[in-house]
Order: C-alpha cells, then sequence, then structure tokens
C-alpha cells in the first residue's frame, strides 16, 4: 500500500490521516497531489462519486480537518434552494478561520451577489493566500436547482478569480449531470465499494474498549458472513454489529465459553443474527425493540413486524369499489360485456384470445379507466341495487387518498377522470374474502 | 378530503332567532323554546358522553405513546459515553400509528394526543398535513413556523423580542432550526428557578421535538425522504421524534421510503382500537341505556349503521347522524317537549296546553289505547284534559319502566345468542336491538333456531351464561328483577346439585361395575344390553330438563320485557323514526337530484306552469330545461347548430303559427343569446364540454356518453 508522502504536510500528519482514513490511501493521496501546496492553485473543481457509503464525505472531511485546510461543507439535500445553499456557504465562509459568531446574515439571492460577496468574504477573512475547499455534498440535487448553479460552481475559481477548489460529491456518475448546454468538465474520482476485507479491516478497528481487538474481530468475521450476501452498507453493518455484541458476549460473560472458543460463539450467535437479517435489518421491528427483546431473551416471535399488519378494513361498498377498480384495471375493456352482463352473445373461440391470454395482464401493470366504467362494474358486482350517492362518491376520493386508487392524467375533475387500481391481487383475495 | 364529512344542514348558533326559526314550520307548534332548550340540554349531556367515552378508548393507545416517546430519547442522554451508543447510529424513533380507514375521525384523536403530549412530554409539536407539504420547503416552512408559536404560546407575552424574531422571514433551514431549539432550552435553564422548578416538573431538561405526520399516505416520497435524511443528520443536537398517522397499513411506510431512508428510522407501531369496537361502545353508552331519554326508532337506527358499515366507518358521523336525529325530532315533533328526564316530564304533563292535549290524541298509539278502554274512560280521556294529563303521566312513567327492563332483558339475551354457532340473531348486540325493534322478535324464525340452538348448549356455558345473567340484573336500575335474580340462582344452585349427584352417581356406577366383573361374559353382555335400552328410552336426563327449563324462563322474559317499542302507547314522544329525512339529509345522491331538477323543474319550482305530463317539453320551463332535455336525445357528440334549432323551435312553440313562419329561417338574437348562455351554463355543470374531434360539437360527458 502506498504511504502518504507530501513535501508540504509534516509525516507525522500525514500518518495520522493515513490511521484515520482505512483503504483509501490511494485515493487521498490521489487528491493530496490535485491539491498540492497550501498557496497554489489546485483544479477548479473535483468530483467524486461512489456507491452509498463507499467513505466519500468521511474521507473528505477527515482530509481537510487534520490537514486543517480552510474548507466549507454543505450538503445540498438539506440546503434545499439555491439561495439557503449560497447562503449557508458564506455564513460557513465568516465562522470559518475566525471564532467569532456569525454576524448578520447578508441576503444572497443570485449566483452574481454570491460572487461579489465572496469576494468581500475571503477578503475579510485573510484568506487569499491560501487554496479554499468548498465541498458540496450529495451534489446531485444540484441538478434541481437553476440551471446556472452548476455550471457555476464548476467555474467559481475563474468567476471569482480566487484560489477556490468545489468538491461535488454524489453517488451518480458525471454523465448524468452534465448539462445538455455543456459546461466546464471537473476532475473525476471514483472511490469504488470496500472489499469484504476492506469492510473486516474497518468494522474491526473500533472495538469496545472491554474486549481484545481479537476477540472483535472474530465475532466481525462472523458477522461478515451472515449479512455480506444481504448488505455492503459500512453504516448499516456497523449499526447490526453493535446491536447483536452484547448477544455474542453472552457466554463469556456467563463463563460457559471463554473467548477463544470460537466455535462455541459461533453456534450460539449464528441463528441469532440470521433472525436479525430478517427483522432488524428489514425494519421489521425497530433496534429499540430488538434490544429490548435480547436484553428479556424473549422470542422475537412474539413482536409482529410491520408487514404481519398488512388488512386494512374497509367499509362495504369500499370493498366492492376497490375490487370494481380491480377488475376495471386488468381486464380489457371488450370482456366486460362477457363477465358482467347476464345476456352476453356467444363466446367467440378464435385464434386471437388465445394469443392474448399468453401475456398474463398481472405483469403488464393496471390500466386506467374512467369513472363510468368504474361505477358501472360497481353496479353489476354488487347485489341490491346501488344508489349513486355522494357517498359512493367520496369513497372514490379517499380511496384515491389512501394510495388505494390512483388518479391518472390531468387534474380536471369534469373532464371524466381515470383512475388506476394500485393495489396488488393478495390484497384484493383478502379483500374478497 | 376522506369519506367527506357533511355538515349536519342545521348548524345552530345559540340565538334568538334559531329559537323562533325552531317552531316557525308549523302554525300549532307548541313551546317551541321549551322544547329548544330541552333539545340543547340533551345534545350537551350526549356530547360530553361521547367525548368521554372517546377519551377512555384512547387512553391505553395514548399511554403507550407517551412511554415510548418518554423512552425515545433518555436512553441517548444518559449514555452517551457507552460504546455501543457510539457505534450504533442513531435513529429516528419513530411511531407508527395505525387509525383506521375513518380518516375523518383522526383528526379528532390527533387534537386529543398532541394535547396528552403536550401535558406530558413536551411543548413542542408540530401536526403536518400533507396537502400543506407539497415540497420540503414548504414542510419546513409550516415545521418552523408550529414549532416557533408553540413556544409562544407556553411562555406567554414574556418575550416579546423573540416573537419580533420570528416574524421576520428567518431563514428556514434545519439550522436555524437548531439555533431556535439551543435557545429555547438553555432560555428555560436559565429562568428563575421557581419557574424552572414548574416547567421541569412536566418536561425535561430537553424535551424531543414531536413531529405528526397526519396522514402519511398522501405525502410525496421526496418530501418525506428528503426531511428524515436531513433531521437524521441532526438527531444529536435535535431530539426529534416522528409520528406516522396510518390509514391502511404500516407496510405503506416501506413502500413509500426506500430502504436507504427506513434504515434511518427506528420504527414502532401503535394500532388503535377499530373504528368498530368504538362504535359498538357508543351505541352501547347512549342507546342501550335509559338514562337519556331520546330514542331512536329501527328504520332510524339501521339507517345510520348502514351508513357506518358501508360507507365511511367513520364514528364522528355516526355522531352527526344522531345529532340530526335530535334536532330533527325536537324540531318536528311538537310532543317531544316531554322527552326529557322523567320527573321533568311529569312536571311538563301539568303545564300542557290544550292544542297539546289534542296532538297527544292524535298521536296512533294512543288513539289504539283509548280504542282499548272501557267506553266511559275514552269519553273521559278525549274529553277532559285534566284526566289525560294525569294518564299521560302514568303511561309514561310505564314507557321509562319498560326502558329499563328492555336494556336488561336485552343484555341477558344478548348473553345467550352471542355464544351460539353461526350466530342466527347476530353477533353484537346492536343488530339484535334492531331486530327487537323492528317486531316481536319471538316470532321471527331466527329466535326459533336460536332458542333450539340454546337447547343443546352444555352445562359449564350455561352456568357462566346464567351468572352473566345474574350480574346483569344485579346491576340493572329495574326495579322488577328481584325475582327474576332469584330465580336465575336457583336454577345454578340447581346446576351445581345436579354436579354433586353426578359425582355421587360416578361412584355408584364404579361399584356396580365392579359387581360386574364378576359375572360371566353372557351376563355382561345381557346387562350392557338393558343399559343401552334404558338409556334409549329415557327420554331426558334431569339436566336436560333443567336447560328446557332455563330456556323457557328466558323465552318467557324475552316475551313479556323485549316488546317492540312502536306497540307501546306514547311512544312517538321519544322515539325519532322517520327514516326518510335522514336518509335524504345523511345520503345525498346529488346525480340523481340534478337530474330530477332539469328533467322535471315542478319537483323543485312547484309553479303550476311547469306541470308536465310525460316526455313533452313544456316552453315554460327555464332554458336549461329544455336544453338539458334535447341533449339528452343526442349521442355522444352533439352538433351545435342542430341544437339551436332544437331548442328555437320548442321556444317559438308558444308563439307558434302566428308568428311568421318566413322569418324563422334566420333565428332569433334573443333566442341565440339564451341557447348560448343556457349550454354554457350546461358546461359549467359539467355535462358537456367543447370537443376537438369535430368543430360545432360538443361531448357529452354523462350518461350514454359512450
Amino acid at each position: 500500500m502506498p504511504n502518504l508522502e507530501h513535501p508540504a504536510y509534516p509525516a507525522a500528519t500525514l500518518l495520522h490521516l493515513e490511521s484515520l482514513v482505512p483503504c483509501r490511501e490511494s485515493q487521498v493521496s490521489m487528491l493530496l497531489s490535485i491539491f498540492g501546496e497550501r498557496q497554489q492553485f489546485s483544479f477548479p473543481s473535483i468530483f467524486i462519486y461512489g456507491h452509498t457509503s463507499s467513505g466519500k464525505t468521511y474521507v473528505m472531511q477527515t482530509l481537510l480537518n487534520t490537514l486543517q485546510l480552510p474548507h466549507v461543507f454543505v450538503n445540498c439535500v438539506e440546503y434545499f434552494t439555491s439561495r439557503l445553499l449560497l447562503e449557508e456557504i458564506l455564513i460557513q465562509l465568516q465562522s470559518c478561520s475566525s471564532e467569532t459568531e456569525q454576524t448578520s446574515h447578508v441576503p444572497c439571492d443570485n449566483f452574481n451577489d454570491f460572487v461579489r460577496l465572496f469576494k468581500q468574504a475571503l477578503a475579510s477573512q485573510e484568506l487569499e493566500d491560501q487554496t479554499l475547499y468548498i465541498v458540496l455534498d450529495r451534489a446531485e440535487q444540484l441538478r434541481e436547482m437553476e440551471a446556472n448553479i452548476l455550471p457555476a460552481f464548476l467555474r467559481l475559481q475563474e468567476l471569482t478569480d480566487r484560489n477556490v477548489t468545489v468538491v461535488l460529491l454524489s453517488e451518480i456518475v458525471w454523465e448524468l449531470f452534465r448539462p445538455n448546454t455543456g459546461c466546464f468538465e471537473p476532475f473525476t474520482l471514483y472511490f469504488p465499494d470496500y472489499s469484504i476485507g476492506h469492510l473486516q479491516k474497518i468494522l474491526s478497528q473500533n472495538h469496545p474498549p472491554e474486549y481484545s481487538a481479537d476477540f472483535y474481530a472474530a465475532y466481525i468475521n462472523i458477522l461478515l458472513g451472515v449479512f455480506y450476501m444481504v448488505c455492503r452498507d459500512l453504516k448499516e453493518l456497523q449499526h447490526l454489529a453493535a446491536l447483536n455484541f452484547s448477544k455474542y458476549c453472552e457466554p463469556v460473560v456467563s463463563g460457559e465459553a471463554n473467548d477463544r472458543d470460537t466455535r462455541k460463539l459461533w453456534k450460539n450467535i449464528e441463528p441469532h443474527l440470521k433472525k436479525a437479517m430478517q427483522t432488524v435489518y428489514l425494519r421489521e421491528i425497530s433496534s429499540s425493540q430488538w434490544e429490548r427483546l435480547q436484553r428479556e431473551d424473549g422470542e422475537p416471535g412474539q413482536l409482529k413486524g410491520l408487514s404481519a399488519h398488512t388488512h386494512v378494513e374497509l367499509p362495504y361498498y369500499s370493498k366492492f369499489l376497490l375490487i370494481a377498480a380491480y377488475l376495471a384495471s386488468y381486464n380489457p375493456v371488450r370482456t366486460d360485456k362477457r363477465f358482467f352482463l347476464k345476456h352476453h352473445g356467444k363466446i367467440r373461440k378464435t385464434n386471437f384470445m388465445k394469443k392474448h391470454e399468453k401475456t398474463s395482464n398481472h405483469l403488464l401493470g393496471p390500466k386506467p379507466f374512467p369513472l363510468d366504467r368504474l361505477l358501472a362494474i360497481l353496479y353489476s358486482i354488487v347485489d341490491n341495487r346501488v344508489a349513486p350517492t355522494a357517498n359512493i362518491f367520496s369513497q372514490i376520493t379517499s380511496l384515491v387518498t389512501l394510495q388505494l386508487l390512483t388518479m391518472v392524467g390531468h387534474n380536471d375533475q369534469l373532464d371524466g377522470p381515470r383512475y388506476k387500481c394500485t393495489v396488488s391481487l393478495d390484497f384484493i383475495r383478502a379483500i374478497a374474502r | 378530503g376522506c369519506f367527506v364529512f357533511k355538515p349536519s344542514p342545521k348548524k345552530r348558533r345559540v340565538s334568538q332567532k334559531t329559537v323562533n326559526h325552531f317552531g316557525e314550520r308549523k302554525d300549532d307548534s307548541e313551546d317551541t323554546e321549551l322544547r329548544y332548550v330541552t333539545c340543547q340540554s340533551l345534545w350537551n349531556e350526549i356530547k360530553l358522553e361521547t367525548e368521554q367515552i372517546q377519551e377512555d378508548l384512547n387512553k391505553q393507545l395514548f399511554d403507550n405513546l407517551v412511554s415510548f416517546l418518554r423512552r425515545s430519547h433518555s436512553e441517548f442522554q444518559e449514555k452517551t459515553t457507552e460504546w455501543t451508543c457510539q457505534m450504533k447510529s442513531r435513529e429516528i424513533p419513530t411511531a407508527a400509528l395505525v387509525l383506521g380507514v375513518n380518516v375523518t375521525d383522526h383528526d379528532l384523536t390527533f387534537r386529543s394526543l398532541s394535547e396528552v403530549l403536550q401535558n406530558n412530554i413536551t411543548p413542542y409539536i408540530a401536526l403536518l398535513e400533507a396537502k400543506d407539504c407539497p415540497g420540503i420547503k414548504n414542510l419546513m416552512q409550516k415545521l418552523m413556523g408550529q414549532l416557533m408559536n408553540c413556544y409562544i404560546d407556553v411562555d406567554s407575552s414574556e418575550d416579546e423580542d423573540y416573537v419580533q424574531v420570528s416574524q421576520n422571514r428567518i431563514r428556514c433551514s434545519m439550522s436555524s432550526l437548531i439555533n431556535w431549539y439551543e435557545s429555547v432550552t438553555k432560555k428555560t435553564d436559565s429562568e428563575t428557578p421557581r419557574k424552572k422548578r414548574t416547567s421541569s416538573s412536566r418536561h425535561w431538561q430537553s424535551p424531543p421535538v414531536v413531529v405528526i405526520f397526519k396522514d402519511m399516505e398522501s405525502f410525496t416520497t421526496k418530501v418525506l425522504q428528503d426531511f428524515i435524511i436531513i433531521s437524521s443528520q441532526h438527531i444529536r443536537q435535535f431530539p426529534l421524534v416522528l409520528i406516522f398517522g396510518i390509514a391502511t397499513s404500516p407496510m405503506i411506510i416501506h413502500s413509500l421510503l426506500p430502504h436507504s431512508v427506513s434504515s434511518l428510522l427506528c420504527i414502532e407501531l401503535f394500532q388503535s382500537l377499530s373504528s368498530k369496537e368504538h362504535l359498538s361502545t357508543i351505541i352501547d353508552k347512549l342507546l342501550l341505556t335509559a338514562r337519556f331519554p331520546f330514542k331512536l326508532g329501527e328504520k332510524v337506527l339501521q339507517v345510520l349503521i348502514n351508513i357506518f358499515l358501508y360507507h365511511d366507518f367513520s364514528v364522528q358521523n355516526f355522531i352527526k347522524g344522531f345529532q340530526l336525529c335530535i334536532v330533527e325530532h325536537f324540531y318536528s315533533q311538537p310532543l317531544s317537549v316531554l322527552c326529557c328526564q322523567l320527573v321533568d316530564a311529569k312536571k311538563r304533563v301539568d303545564s300542557l296546553s290544550h292544542n297539546q292535549c289534542e296532538n297527544i290524541r292524535r298521536l296512533p298509539s294512543f288513539r289504539r289505547y283509548v280504542e282499548s278502554q272501557a267506553s266511559e274512560k275514552q269519553i273521559a280521556l278525549l274529553t277532559t284534559d285534566s284526566y289525560l294529563k294525569e294518564i299521560i303521566q302514568k303511561l309514561l312513567e310505564n314507557l321509562h319502566v319498560y326502558h329499563e327492563n328492555y336494556v336488561s332483558v336485552l343484555r341477558c339475551l344478548h348473553v345467550f345468542t352471542s355464544s351460539l354457532p353461526k350466530y342466527p340473531l347476530g353477533k353484537q348486540i346492536r343488530e339484535l336491538h334492531c331486530a327487537c325493534l323492528e317486531n316481536q322478535v319471538w316470532e321471527t324464525e331466527e329466535y326459533e333456531s336460536s332458542l333450539q340452538l340454546a337447547r343443546m348448549l352444555n352445562k359449564s356455558d350455561l352456568v357462566t351464561m346464567l351468572q352473566q345473567c345474574v350480574e346483569i340484573f344485579v346491576s340493572s336500575s329495574g326495579k322488577e328483577f328481584d325475582k327474576t335474580v332469584e330465580k336465575l340462582k336457583e336454577f345454578l344452585t340447581q346446576f351445581q346439585k345436579l354436579e354433586d349427584a353426578f359425582q355421587e352417581r360416578d361412584v355408584s356406577v364404579s361399584s356396580q361395575k365392579e359387581l360386574q366383573k364378576k359375572t360371566d361374559l353372557y351376563h355382561l353382555q345381557k346387562t350392557l344390553l338393558e343399559l343401552k335400552e334404558s338409556r334409549r328410552s329415557k327420554k331426558l336426563t334431569k339436566f336436560e330438563m333443567l336447560r328446557f327449563e332455563v330456556v323457557d324462563y328466558i323465552d318467557s322474559l324475552v316475551r313479556n320485557y323485549l316488546v317492540p317499542a312502536d306497540r307501546k302507547t306514547l311512544h312517538e314522544i321519544v322515539y325519532f323514526n322517520t327514516a326518510s329525512v335522514l336518509r335524504e339529509h345523511l345520503n345525498a345522491a346529488p346525480r340523481i337530484a340534478l337530474h330530477t331538477a332539469l328533467n322535471n323543474p315542478y319537483w323543485y319550482l312547484k309553479n303550476q306552469a311547469l306541470k308536465s305530463d310525460g316526455g313533452s317539453i313544456s316552453n315554460k320551463a327555464p332554458d336549461i330545461c329544455i336544453v338539458y332535455k334535447l341533449h339528452l336525445e343526442c349521442g355522444r357528440l352533439i352538433n351545435l347548430v342542430d341544437w339551436l334549432e332544437a331548442f328555437s323551435t320548442v321556444v317559438m312553440a308558444v308563439e307558434g303559427p302566428n308568428a311568421d313562419a318566413a322569418s324563422s329561417d334566420q333565428v332569433d338574437d334573443v333566442i341565440h343569446a339564451r341557447f348560448i348562455r343556457a349550454v354554457s351554463e350546461l358546461e359549467l355543470l359539467g355535462f358537456i364540454k367543447p370537443s376537438k374531434q369535430k368543430t360545432d360539437h360538443v361531448a357529452r360527458l354523462t350518461w350514454g356518453g359512450c
């Protein structure tokens, strides 16, 4: 593995940095070489992408903090409008080097103002002689702001004529960002997923103080054996590890096994972890409930998960409406006569029918249908006469608000609204019973 | 808006005017003011009762929620240094509150929930609705607005400067929210010690911030997702708790949120009582009791229950319907002035006017009563008001006693019928109640079959049922049940005796067996055959006899006490029976009403000129009716020119032949204008729309438009 080397920073700091970012040494050294020395101009914009929890945010944060580079770190989801985003950058900039509390905040409505205010801020903070880094986390949100924001950030160095580098962090590739009017191409850097070895190494690093590193590493090994197939999210794995560790330690605490007896420990924990995979990991039951179960040594069977409560009780006519909607969504219009009329004509036996039956309508998904058809089917499937009262109509709208039906197309209520049925066959079966 | 709530047509404000309005319908209306006051007080009483019921029913749920909220952030506050807590990612505690599809009721639940939380946990509560939050920006605005206002609510008007800050449009971002939270919690710390104590007794140092999403289903994925991601990043400084109000099933969380987001939540499930059970309790407490003098007739009750079961599951709507019944009853029935507590009613009888006495004499049930009396009594009843009043008092008392007994016996019968297989008389007591109100229940087939089934009950069931019945009668207010209780207790002791006897016989049988052992095979066979023979011939055991007796006794109780109310004299005073009025108000049929109005304007306008016979189109009808009738004859696309032609023909029919036929080629400008106005009115009502398929054509949108 390449050791981090850079003439501009002391070796001790670099060594410390290296210990903080395991398995990301090559990316860090790449970044360091792009950044250069403090006062040197760096590449105007850098685009870093990689899958969820591949350490993008963490690496950038530790890198900038340990080397004490001046920087601004903003999450684009949190500051959801351009105005909020730009103001936040300015506010952070004001409190960046000097520790004074933020002074009065200046309104900043567009990028033009931002450039002006940005220059002022840099001058007042005496940051002109070193590179300032602006990190925009979850940069994919930038695409939803005004069209000029993203290109302008990419060219910020040029626009402000100051020593500044913009770093964009995202989970998606640069090709999806590129505006069709063209823009300055940033330097792209890919963070690959952690391999199982990496995960093992990183997870084992933070062992609890009461237990030895080897003991914890063995535990992590078992954990990964169970969960690696379904989950590679580092954060999630860490969470699961913390949740289940007390159970792993149980035999050691009670004295049944010593901490070298891995086989015994494995036998104890493995079924437990599998159960965790079916419940906690899917958020069927919450982690606090899981912990309580562990403490009380209860069976997780007693606690029903969220998906156990699928049954929805509906009023009588709502049920029929929903069934009618389902029929209207999944049956073609021309079969209506055959299914719902008492005196339909002869069923024509043609190849045409057979050809159609090959592709199941369930695979094609629900089709929209007009309101009149829904009501016509409703009248034919309900035994007694149904008066078209306001109650029936309001039930249709309420089914829409409950997301069991969806309205399709334009919002013109008078213009014969069309609906789609969004529930599954199982749901309908349960209702029809 | 789910299961649209229609306010009852008579929204009454307490004013003299409404009192006047109350009586203006009938000329002979009497005691309007008194009726109005009685109605008001009765409704207030019932309203209080329903609120109390609601509170009791929700108590369990709210207690669970409160303890969940207490737990949710305390864990982290206590042991932040521990290793597991450092390692675990901090999830946002979330309560998934499944409330059922009766969305109209949810508002009340949420209101009382936030009240409970405000009293027990935290002053910082925000209630969010999907329709206010189409985007994350609106959500944050709404959230900050509610939270910062609630701060002002708590600390009255002390800090004027703070109000000013919140009024200046502050940046609506999470960071300003966190700043606000820090300043607020700090402030409570630095307050005067006396005040601090009072506040900390209710809330802790840093109370959680509760955000309630009222209708989870209607929120868009993006908004929820963004909000959860943002707040999960700040959960350490900003103790947030989410409550999702869910109408369908908790699976909606998983279908709305991707795993990466739902893994930020720590979801616990809470389920409210189903609205069906809620309704049962309401019916139990409001209708099956002698406490409230007002009663619902069978048809009316059936209408209300049907609306509930068939349409909305909404208890609030049921109560509103009940309210409408009360108002309608007191409004339309002059004698309803006697529909109050027995003591008051007796007093009021004394002060009845002559007109009211005549009203009473006109009641069908009273006429029936008079006819059954001796002739001199009949005359006295029909002529002497004072004698009539005396009798009325007696009859009212009878009615009251009947109600008291009715409820107890009904419950007793329900104990029996509710445990029978297949529930021939219904599982719920309300079904039984309806059946008893409808007609003499003992004449129905269902009753017969349930008696048959009751005669086959086993002993332990029978004994427990009898015990339940004894309890019901003992706790009932009826005075006639001392004997009944005695009788039932006697049955119980007899059963007990039977049991003892049975055990004894067991012993004797075993001794018999001893004897038998010694005999040879042939003899054994013989005795066995004899035994078998005797069992067949012996018709009934003691137990069976007793069982028959019990069932017969229950049957006699039913025949005595569960007489349908409309057989009772003066039942019109306390029973509201006009179901048609209720149906008209609560189960509106807009399409039908619209069609009637346009097709047969006489129905609403009551203008003799409009009285039409059959299908012909009168030219005196409003223009829109003519246009409407003409358009009914057309197909999906309507040619405007033809339509205009037809319209002018109809309108001109009056001026008809004497108007110059030559000039009719050119349509009169006024008629043209009238036609255009009528057509645009139809368009406004949604019957037609302009079509792009053909020029000069409009498309029909209703009935046979396909």
